[in-house]
């Protein structure tokens, strides 16, 4: 679905802009079609391709990456916001010779079968313990007004933003749960 | 995908001067619904006012025991806050119970009040919908009707409002904070959002251009005994085929106060306030609470799929309301 009904093109420089913001520690500055999503920006013109397109509308959580150490869907955050921010993506998470310790899990726990859609999962799972870290609540979360405990109830419900059309979902709560209460 | 400028304003004054000027222009927020909505055609502004930088992200606690919320307070952050978590449960769990984790940290206070219906013949532009495109008729009236409304639906529109968010802010008796051209206005969350009647494509009270700068949520004791109740087609990450927003006050076993709001029956969050009046003052017993529902959805018109939804916002509010006075006694 992508374009809607009609495919419009411009070159219009009145519908782009300059922007400036910090991929993986690395400044980059673009000339984009104001229309252009971050996730399209990454993977057509940085040649970061870890974030996928799955759905495109913010439904499957495969083009998850790090805003500003939040996770959010980059498939519908328009790249012209972003002027002044900071993205990580799954390229970032360690250097091009080591894997994260949310990598390593997802690799003993054979955490995908496919692989689609593990780059979304990954970057998802290191801003979501960041949110157990500080401390935020859960829809599963008994007690509001205490702090979270990482039960597997609880790790499904938080990753419940990434889908995984092979269904690998008990061994990415093991890597979940194995990097949580190691790391 | 229409082609469109990109402004982000210095004020809201600015933001606001924009939208009157500029006929064709939107507000830009957590964009987790409009930039979905322009990839489909559905919206297609030719100018985007990015509020997202406008310091309107603080959430306060007021003098008198209440909270005002900023427009662009993230829904993550919001249900986070020590003082919702503590004082208005209810508004927490809406929140928590709402998209997914990485949709609440973009999506916005303000900007959920304004998504729109996630009525499947509205989202596609190849489909005859009154509130995309006013005068072409209503697909979903007599089409695959089971998510939409059973309440206050017109013959040009049954679609449902999706938030959760606005559902607890219904029971809450929530204020909207919003700037229009000429200033600055008190909107009460009940009369934000309007019935579909003949103009099905206006869904707020709101004038274009209006802007929502906060949400103010009065001082509300008994919303410490609050919570959310959502029923949906998968355990998480999905919208409510039926959702109650309950706070309730027992004195002994008399009821003292209730609110009780009900969502995804209707255009708007519905605030059961008939339902509130059976409750009211009488000694509380669920045959009590099955029968304020009933009293709630005796006007009910359900549509040709849809007739499930009366049995299950009955049994959801005497669930809800039954584990809230239980809670209140032990």
């Amino acid at each position: 679905m992508q374009g809607g009904p009609e495919q419009e093109t411009t070159t219009d420089e009145r519908h782009s802009s300059r922007v400036a913001f910090e991929v993986n520690d690395a400044r980059r500055e673009l000339t984009l079609d104001n229309r252009t999503t971050l996730l399209d920006t990454l993977r057509e013109r940085l040649g970061l391709i870890g974030a996928k397109k799955g759905c495109d509308h913010g439904q499957c959580g495969s083009c998850t990456v790090l805003l500003d150490g939040r996770r959010v869907k980059s498939c519908l955050i328009l790249a012209v916001t972003l002027d002044g921010r900071s993205v990580v993506t799954v390229e970032g998470l360690a250097g091009p010779d080591e894997l994260s310790p949310l990598q390593a899990a997802f690799v003993a726990h054979d955490a995908f079968q496919c692989g689609y859609c593990t780059p979304g999962q990954i970057c998802s799972a290191r801003g979501m313990l960041d949110e157990v870290a500080r401390g935020w609540p859960s829809a599963v979360t008994g007690d509001l007004t205490a702090p979270a405990e990482l039960t597997d109830a609880e790790i499904r419900e938080r990753m419940a933003g990434n889908l995984c059309r092979c269904a690998a979902y008990p061994h990415i709560v093991a890597a979940v749960r194995e990097t949580a209460t190691t790391r | 995908m229409r082609p469109f400028r990109y402004h982000r304003p210095a004020d809201v004054a600015e933001a606001v001067a924009v939208l009157a000027a500029e006929p064709e222009a939107a507000y830009l927020a957590g964009g987790t619904n409009l930039v979905d909505l322009m990839k489909l055609g559905v919206q297609r502004p030719d100018l985007l006012v990015d509020v997202t930088r406008l310091p309107l992200d603080a959430v306060e606690e007021l003098p008198d025991g209440g909270l005002r919320i900023g427009a662009t307070v993230r829904n993550s952050d919001l249900a986070a806050h020590p003082a919702v978590r503590r004082d208005y449960p209810v508004l927490a769990r809406a929140l928590l119970d709402a998209a997914s984790g990485q949709l609440r940290n973009l999506a916005t206070t303000g900007g959920n009040l304004l998504q729109r219906t996630r009525c499947v013949y509205f989202q596609d532009t190849g489909k005859a919908c009154n509130k995309r495109e006013p005068g072409t008729g209503c697909a979903a009236r007599h089409g695959q009707n089971r998510d939409l409304a059973v309440l206050d639906w017109s013959d040009l529109c049954v679609a449902t409002h999706p938030s959760d968010l606005a559902v607890a802010l219904a029971a809450l008796d929530a204020v909207v904070e919003v700037h229009e051209p000429d200033g600055p206005r008190d909107v009460p969350l009940a009369a934000l959002h309007r019935s579909p009647g003949e103009h099905p494509e206006r869904e707020t009270t709101l004038e274009r251009g209006t802007l929502i700068t906060a949400v103010r949520l009065p001082a509300l004791p008994a919303a410490r005994h609050s919570t959310y109740r959502k029923v949906r087609d998968r355990a998480s990450f999905a919208f409510a085929v039926g959702s109650v927003a309950a706070v309730l006050d027992l004195d002994g076993d008399v009821v003292r106060d209730v609110r009780l709001a009900y969502g995804a029956v209707a255009h708007r969050p519905w605030r059961a306030y008939r339902a509130e009046e059976e409750l009211r003052g009488r000694p509380f017993s669920p045959e009590l609470a099955a029968r304020a529902a009933d009293a709630e959805l005796a006007e009910a018109r359900p549509l040709r799929h849809n007739g499930f939804k009366l049995p299950l916002t009955r049994a959801i509010t005497v669930r809800t309301l039954t584990e809230l006075a239980e809670g209140a006694r032990s």
